[in-house]
């Protein structure tokens, strides 16, 4: 399968299932309607590259996504009372500052994931991206972190998980 | 379940609530933005799910919402920080810390 059907396949199955969550019918009009949309959308997507591509198709692929999904909830709402505990003592106990992190996460959609969580959990903030770097915002940065430092704190509990269902 | 649903909405406004107290208290726009996106991400999460439990036949609409919210509020996020970074702006540091 070449890179391009393969994203066209992601494409299709996202677009039915976008379609089946608002319409929310299984009658078989809906999805007869549906399936031709879903395949309209995907034959006329211009995507030479192949974005969704470097999602894997493996057995395994579907449990790491759960894992991965587990893990970004846990540190959604770990970020989230972090955040409160912050705004809400009166020292205001932030301690800023920019690191870099490398990644080995290859293609852009494991990076565009990657980044995203990493703006969504404790303290951390994905400013920018060149090549396997990302630059992050840390509001609790404690002093002296090089870069191996902050790749083991902010990145690698999410790739280790990422790295198991997309490239 | 229908109480269940109104504690969540509530919990949700308070962390609307915190982030815009973040805002508010935060030195530097970096951390604004963190606040922001943080509360905001989840406190319209509570919301939706909140919402889901009082109206049960909702909830495919509501799933593909919070699934937006996900995908689209950290890019947002992230599109602007990167934005300012570029054009200059350096992040506040504590006085007396020096630049590393």
């Amino acid at each position: 399968m070449t890179d391009r059907t393969k994203s066209q396949v992601v494409v299709f199955a996202a677009a039915l299932l976008l379609w089946l969550l608002l319409t929310a019918s299984l009658a078989w009009q809906e999805l007869l309607v549906g399936t031709v949309v879903a395949l309209t959308v995907a034959l006329a997507t211009r995507d030479p590259g192949g974005f969704f591509a470097a999602l894997r198709f493996e057995p395994l692929a579907p449990f790491h996504a759960l894992r991965f999904l587990g893990t970004f909830l846990v540190a959604l709402v770990r970020a989230n009372l972090d955040m409160a505990r912050r705004v809400l003592t009166p020292a205001l106990p932030i301690r800023p500052s920019v690191v870099k992190v490398r990644t080995g996460l290859e293609s852009e959609l494991g990076r565009l994931l990657l980044a995203n969580s990493i703006t969504l959990t404790p303290g951390t903030l994905a400013v920018d991206m060149e090549g396997g770097e990302l630059l992050i915002h840390w509001v609790d940065c404690p002093p002296g972190t090089d870069m191996e430092d902050a790749t083991r704190d902010i990145a690698a509990g999410f790739e280790r998980h990422l790295a198991g269902f997309v490239r | 379940m229908a109480f269940l649903g109104k504690v969540l909405m509530l919990v949700g406004a308070l962390f609307c609530l915190l982030g815009a107290l973040g805002l508010v208290r935060m030195p530097d726009v970096y951390n604004r933005i963190q606040a922001g996106t943080k509360a905001v991400t989840m406190g319209s999460l509570c919301i939706i799910a909140g919402v889901g439990l009082l109206h049960p036949d909702w909830w495919p609409k509501l799933v593909a919402v919070a699934l937006f919210i996900l995908l689209t509020n950290p890019v947002g996020s992230s599109a602007i920080a990167r934005a300012l970074y570029r054009s200059g702006v350096r992040p506040w540091r504590k006085a007396g810390e020096e630049e590393s």
